[in-house]
């Protein structure tokens, strides 16, 4: 076989796979928040863990979370992982970066949010590195396609968070992410799996409309900065010692003990169980849209 | 290069061959497939919601006042700031909160089935409530707005993966209701666009995800876009009937 006979078999072999293979996600994507506004936007209510499927592990290092914690130098930066995609407001911007010589997707790049690194998506089947391969907030991730649908993969990551109100991920911790498109909406899954914090997988689903006005790549980073803290001294509360247990109850009426979650506060039968002690107030007087 | 376009010409049939197998059709032309047997994923069964997000706007009945996160339009905000649960209650209209925009979000059990070859079903056990998704070009009849409207729908992609494809349900024909049980309004003209899906979870089951974008002129000043998620059950051992409510 000619060279040139070679490279035209190769090409139209390669065309006639991604015409079926793969999507366009590339483009700017406005962030939809209508669900989890306040989550995503100023942030959540002190010790509002409902609906999050934790252990015990888990809800005891949330209790011991204190919001001054991060005005340690060390820890300003600590809580943004790629989960950052789900907890946050911010819109996205994806591009493919081609192999330069074959133009196959190489990776997709999924940033332009506050303060993260873009995500970098491996198409070209590379592994994941060695589970002993440093860890930091950005991870390692792999790609591939299901029809229409990329599936994201995310391992290596910090110790990072998972509401931002003192829920925590370790390092051990795994996010898939399905980017599925209609159209001009796309919706990402994300479904956080965490062997140290969870007892379930915690599923997030987030929107986004395609958007005219470009998604600027790279936002502010992350800085570092001296808040007065004393050197020494860990932000933290003690056991029994947290403050606001009781403020979901306040603010909400909503029970102590939904609010400290677990799995069964996902599903339905745990309304039967919190039903008599729930009292909604007359109206509402805080983060109230 | 009569060779070169032998091996192009064999290459190209090969994926055209490919590709038809994989959407289910031979080289002949077939006869319509029914919607049944064209569907590229399998929704039926029993399906449990997983309360992840807005969960006190759906766990439990907000307060009055509490719109977080819905574009409501001024004239939508003064009809919700009315909104009074006891005079509610009261009406004996008490199936508000569980029309074809909210349903989804409220937390229960979804029961789905064919209801023929060209109607998919699906029952909810929170508040008793039944959807019709009809497919095949169907085009509603002539007659009253009702709760849960009346429902066209359609495949979308598929057959190019294991779990590739959607189904896209437009609901109009509403009467009015609540997005949310405190009384945030939506119209009779409202439409609601659905994408239902199905994802594998990393133990290789099933969710199900509805992404839900409901209009309405009157009292959004966008499309309001949510999602819900459901995880698959075996049976319908868990499956609990209970009448719609006005304030839980």
């Amino acid at each position: 076989m000619t060279r040139k006979m070679f490279v035209a078999v190769a090409l139209v072999a390669l065309v006639g796979t991604r015409a079926f293979a793969e999507i366009d996600l590339s483009g700017s994507w406005q962030s939809i928040n209508h669900e989890d506004a306040l989550e995503r936007g100023a942030g959540p209510n002190p010790d509002d863990w409902a609906g999050l499927p934790f252990n015990e592990s888990g809800r005891a290092k949330a209790l011991s979370f204190s919001q001054s914690i991060i005005s340690m130098p060390e820890r300003t930066c600590w809580f943004q992982t790629q989960w950052h995609i789900a907890a946050g407001p911010f819109s996205l911007r994806m591009w493919a970066v081609p192999d330069p010589i074959t133009g196959k997707v190489q990776a997709w790049m999924v940033g332009a949010w506050e303060t993260r690194a873009p995500m970098t998506i491996w198409m070209d089947g590379r592994p994941h590195p060695s589970k002993n391969a440093p860890h930091d907030q950005t991870g390692f991730t792999t790609g591939v396609w299901n029809g229409n649908e990329l599936i994201a993969t995310t391992t290596h990551l910090k110790t990072g968070y998972m509401r931002r109100n003192g829920a925590a991920s370790s390092d051990q911790a795994t996010i898939t992410t399905h980017f599925r498109r209609h159209g001009d909406l796309l919706t990402l899954t994300l479904i956080m799996e965490d062997p140290v914090y969870l007892t379930e997988p915690y599923i997030l689903t987030r929107s986004y409309n395609l958007a005219t006005n470009p998604v600027a790549i790279g936002g502010p980073p992350c800085i570092v900065g001296d808040e007065g803290v004393e050197s020494g001294r860990v932000p933290h509360y003690l056991p029994g010692k947290n403050p606001f247990v009781d403020e979901m109850m306040k603010r909400y009426g909503i029970p102590s003990d939904a609010a400290m979650g677990g799995a069964e506060t996902m599903y339905p039968e745990y309304r039967d169980k919190i039903k008599a002690a729930f009292k909604r107030p007359e109206k509402c007087t805080i983060n109230c849209g | 290069m009569r060779k070169l376009w032998l091996l192009v010409v064999v290459v190209l049939a090969t994926h055209a061959h490919a590709f038809a197998q994989a959407r289910g059709r031979g080289g002949a032309p077939a006869p319509p497939q029914t919607a049944k047997a064209a569907a590229p994923i399998d929704l039926s069964g029993y399906w449990v919601s997983v309360v992840t997000e807005d969960w006190r706007y759906r766990m439990v009945t907000p307060a009055k006042g509490d719109y977080q996160g819905v574009p409501m339009t001024p004239e939508a905000r003064k009809i919700a700031d009315t909104w009074d649960p006891v005079k509610e209650e009261a009406s004996g209209e008490l199936c508000k909160s569980y029309g074809a925009p909210a349903i989804l979000r409220v937390p229960g059990r979804l029961h789905i089935t064919w209801q023929d070859d060209q109607t998919l079903r699906m029952d909810t056990d929170a508040g008793k409530q039944t959807r019709v998704f009809h497919f095949g070009g169907w085009k509603a009849p002539a007659g009253p707005h009702t709760i849960q409207g009346d429902s066209a729908a359609e495949w979308e992609g598929g057959g190019r993966g294991s779990t590739d494809g959607a189904m896209k349900v437009t609901t109009t024909n509403l009467k009015a209701g609540f997005l949310r049980k405190n009384g945030v309004p939506y119209s009779e003209n409202t439409t609601v666009t659905e994408y239902y899906e199905l994802l594998k979870m990393p133990d290789g089951s099933p969710l199900l995800v509805v992404t839900i974008s409901t209009t309405d002129p009157m009292y959004l000043r966008q499309p309001f876009v949510i999602t819900s998620q459901f995880k698959k059950e075996p049976s319908e051992a868990k499956w609990h009937p209970t009448d719609c409510s006005a304030t839980w």
